[in-house]
């Protein structure tokens, strides 16, 4: 297990994509070189195993989903997305554990009266994975991509999880202590850590100048809709720049763009500016690369 | 008429001027009053003086309102009489202010009594011969923040019990409160809410508590229930619309004890913000539907109606099935009160929706600062205190209402505004009742904070119906849980006798049946609470049936 450990904490430090970390964008290329010893977990199956823990945990304590199936119409859908376009694309089938985060991921935090939509947001998730890319990266976590399009396009039918599950704080602190572990695992922990100090930061400006009590500033931060964000969508490899100071940068012009739309009163602040900022951010990146190489 | 009946508002002209006033609570609430005080716009239906005409009474619930009773003159017009039966100025701060109330004829003397419920006192009401109302009952609790409450006969000895759901806890006094920890510990799943009373009516007016010992110990927020047989077993069944969590469905096991079989069949598993309860049989075959109320807004909260379908009929335990969707009932904005009624005459069930959770500022919305408050954890949540301003901003204000016109084959259409039913006001209770002997559903709205409607409904001709006004003798005078099936051109369409159904609304008593162009039906076989069955063969259409346990007529 420690050597585990190492080999996520050492190359975050380097700048590196950790080797065998799963996030969202993981593809055949990454299998890690050492496969995992026994009684050893593979980094690779870490945050599929959190996302999933967290909702069996969830809807097992709270029953958070109406119905199993569309949470696997979700799962499905983006996992067969991956499969025929990974096919199509690089002539041999991909690894399921990224299309899987992002189908259970959509599953958790679209909601709607309606069946369309979780499997729409999976399908365009994936799909943003493979069309949208900038000298062979793309450059939206494709979960991101996905649930911003659908609400921004079908207001009137889908929404985003804006509850809490349950009212325990112990549940809610496994989640945290959970997903920090692993981020910390992997080499993602400064970002995740990052944002969540700029965050509660940037909350104290929002409440002086909103005049809201600050509790109500954070409130968002204490729900579920934030840890599926903070652990699965900020931190994805494939979508971040590789400077470990850069992500730590870039987080907090999310956290910051996301308190000027909080301002604005737009209630999905988290993953627009993720959307804007993080893909901005890529795009520079991969530029100055081209440039470089030049 | 495109669609068989068209909707004429004509309150004024009937002669009611009612508009609802809302109370003010603690002024550590003032600046989220509109939301702690957005319920007590109620109705309830009854022919409180037996000659033949429905009236109808309305909650009122600021400090020193009164509430009115409307008699049904039988010319068209309606008078105030609640001062002069005792039934007005019930609204203080020493016992609260209502919230509404429900007809049921507790003593099984002819004439219907009166619960009012409140946030604060439960008050029973006798009827003395149409004539005057005074106070009764002993047993009941001394306060309940109570926003629902119902009649049923639970045990089936003849006599109505009551049954009483807390919203508030009990210990809550809006008007002075010890915290502002008083809010619900979560969106979705609290369970912090008011206590429930399941009181036996053990004769002579005197009423013993036993909720607990019959296995109810609920602790949600309750905004509706309704009382009816869901599972064929001849007793009648207990749902409650709850408020920030999962809907409770109490089998009724035998009247000795009850169950909640929610989770189980499939109605209390997602946890929504329900407001309403009301049953119709959406399929005419037989089987009665839940139709549940929650939030809809586009593009912060879309919950979606819930219309629970039994997946079997006849006895025994059913799963419930959420055809909302597919039927197309799920999308109502904030949706408050619901009743099924045939609107058009045409042989099936339809629904009238109200909606509209606060009308403020037309240009500004809480939505936003509601949103962020609702993700809160309990410890950021319950607290009052931590509740963004409204500052006079709506949310989900001056919302279009639903009148969705089932076509008997599964769907459902929208057509309010082609049929009239174009006003915006907060609706919360809505009522159907033949107000004037026509045959047809007439359809009173309860608005908060705003105008007591009735819309007039005219059916084109040559749409048939048949009306039963039940009569019990074993079972309870009002008949409530009496189950009538009618049979028609291979439909079978059931209703049951309620008390409350929908949102802080009764409707009238007499069930109500359109037939489309069908001259005649084959049978009409009624089901009484006492268990006795009987059968009238060929009824005569287009006329209302007055039918007492055991003439057979």
């Amino acid at each position: 297990m420690a050597g585990e450990a190492r080999m996520g904490a050492a190359p975050g430090r380097q700048g590196r994509v950790p080797e065998g970390y799963a996030g969202e964008a993981l593809t055949t290329e990454q299998v890690p070189a050492r496969r995992g010893r026994m009684l050893t977990i593979d980094n690779r199956f870490l945050p599929p195993i959190l996302i999933t823990s967290i909702l069996l945990g969830a809807n097992l304590s709270f029953g958070i989903l109406e119905g199993w199936e569309r949470t696997a119409l979700s799962i499905v859908a983006a996992i067969g997305t991956e499969l025929v376009l990974g096919r199509i694309t690089y002539g041999k089938w991909p690894h399921p554990a990224s299309a899987y985060i992002s189908g259970i991921s959509a599953g958790i935090l679209i909601r709607s009266p309606f069946w369309w939509p979780y499997f729409f947001t999976s399908f365009i998730s994936i799909l943003s994975k493979y069309v949208l890319r900038l000298k062979g990266r793309h450059i939206w976590n494709p979960t991101n991509f996905g649930v911003s399009a659908m609400v921004l396009l079908a207001p009137a039918t889908v929404t985003v999880l804006s509850i809490q599950w349950g009212n325990a704080v112990a549940p809610m602190a496994v989640i945290w202590l959970l997903g920090a572990v692993i981020v910390w695992r992997v080499g993602r922990a400064h970002i995740s850590a990052t944002y969540v100090i700029a965050f509660f930061a940037f909350s104290f400006v929002r409440s002086a100048v909103t005049g809201t009590p600050w509790l109500a500033a954070v409130a968002p931060i204490t729900g579920p809709m934030y840890q599926l964000f903070i652990f699965f969508m900020i931190t994805d490899p494939k979508t971040t720049v590789r400077s470990k100071g850069g992500q730590c940068v870039v987080v907090v012009i999310v956290a910051f763009v996301e308190m000027l739309m909080r301002l604005a009163e737009i209630l999905y602040a988290p993953f627009y500016a993720l959307f804007l900022v993080g893909s901005t951010a890529m795009v520079v990146e991969i530029i100055r690369d081209a440039r470089k190489r030049c | 008429m495109r669609f068989g009946f068209r909707l004429e508002e004509s309150a004024r002209k009937r002669g009611v001027d009612f508009v609802h006033e809302a109370p003010t609570f603690d002024s550590r609430l003032q600046h989220i009053m509109p939301q702690v005080a957005s319920t007590g716009a109620a109705v309830a239906v009854a022919d409180f003086d037996r000659d033949g005409w429905q009236d109808f009474y309305v909650t009122n619930s600021g400090e020193g309102s009164l509430n009115r009773l409307y008699r049904n003159q039988g010319d068209g017009t309606f008078k105030d009489v609640a001062a002069s039966v005792g039934l007005a100025d019930v609204n203080r701060r020493e016992t609260g202010v209502s919230m509404g109330a429900v007809w049921g004829d507790y003593d099984n003397d002819g004439w219907e009594d009166l619960l009012l419920y409140r946030y604060g006192k439960p008050e029973l009401f006798h009827n003395d011969g149409g004539r005057r109302f005074v106070p009764a009952g002993i047993g009941l609790p001394q306060w309940v923040n109570a926003n629902a409450a119902t009649w049923l006969d639970y045990d089936r000895d003849g006599r109505l019990d009551l049954f009483l759901a807390g919203y508030w806890p009990d210990g809550v006094d809006l008007w002075k409160l010890e915290t502002t920890k008083i809010m619900p510990e979560s969106f979705e799943y609290a369970n912090n809410g008011g206590r429930k009373y399941l009181l036996h009516n053990r004769g002579n007016g005197i009423f013993e508590d036993v909720t607990s010992a019959l296995g109810i110990t609920s602790r949600r927020w309750t905004l509706a229930v309704t009382a009816a047989d869901l599972f064929g077993t001849g007793y009648p069944d207990l749902f409650l619309s709850n408020d920030y969590g999962v809907s409770e469905l109490f089998a009724n096991r035998e009247g000795k004890r009850f169950e909640d079989v929610a989770a189980e069949t499939g109605v209390g598993r997602a946890p929504k913000s329900g407001m309403n309860a009301s049953l119709g049989d959406v399929f005419n075959d037989g089987r009665l539907s839940i139709y549940k109320t929650n939030i809809s807004e586009p593009g912060v909260l879309v919950q979606g109606n819930d219309l629970w379908v039994p997946k079997s009929a006849g006895p025994g335990r059913s799963e419930f099935q959420n055809m909302a969707t597919t039927m197309g009932v799920d999308l109502g904005g904030w949706s408050w009160g619901a009743q099924f009624g045939d609107l058009n005459n045409d042989g099936t069930q339809d629904i009238y929706l109200v909606n509209g959770y606060i009308s403020a500022g037309e240009r500004s919305s809480y939505w936003y600062d509601f949103a962020v408050i609702a993700v809160g954890h309990s410890s950021i949540i319950a607290d009052a205190a931590n509740w963004p301003a409204m500052k006079g901003r709506s949310l989900s204000g001056y919302q279009r209402k639903r009148v969705w016109l089932n076509d008997g084959a599964g769907s459902f259409t929208d057509v309010a505004q082609a049929v009239g039913a174009s006003d915006t006001n907060d609706g919360r209770a809505v009522a159907l009742a033949d107000l004037r002997n026509s045959g047809a559903l007439d359809v009173i709205v309860a608005n908060q904070r705003g105008p007591l409607l009735i819309y007039e409904n005219h059916v084109a001709p040559g749409r048939h119906w048949i009306q039963f006004e039940l009569e019990g003798s074993a079972s309870n005078r009002s008949a409530i849980g009496a189950r009538v099936e009618v049979y028609w051109n291979s439909h079978v369409q059931a209703q049951e006798v309620t008390a409350a159904t929908g949102f802080s609304a009764q409707n009238q008593r007499w069930l109500h049946y359109g037939l489309g162009d069908a001259r005649t039906i084959d049978r009409v076989v009624v089901r009484w609470p006492s268990g006795k069955r009987e059968t009238i063969e060929n009824p005569q259409v287009d006329k209302r049936h007055h039918v007492k346990e055991s003439d057979g007529r």
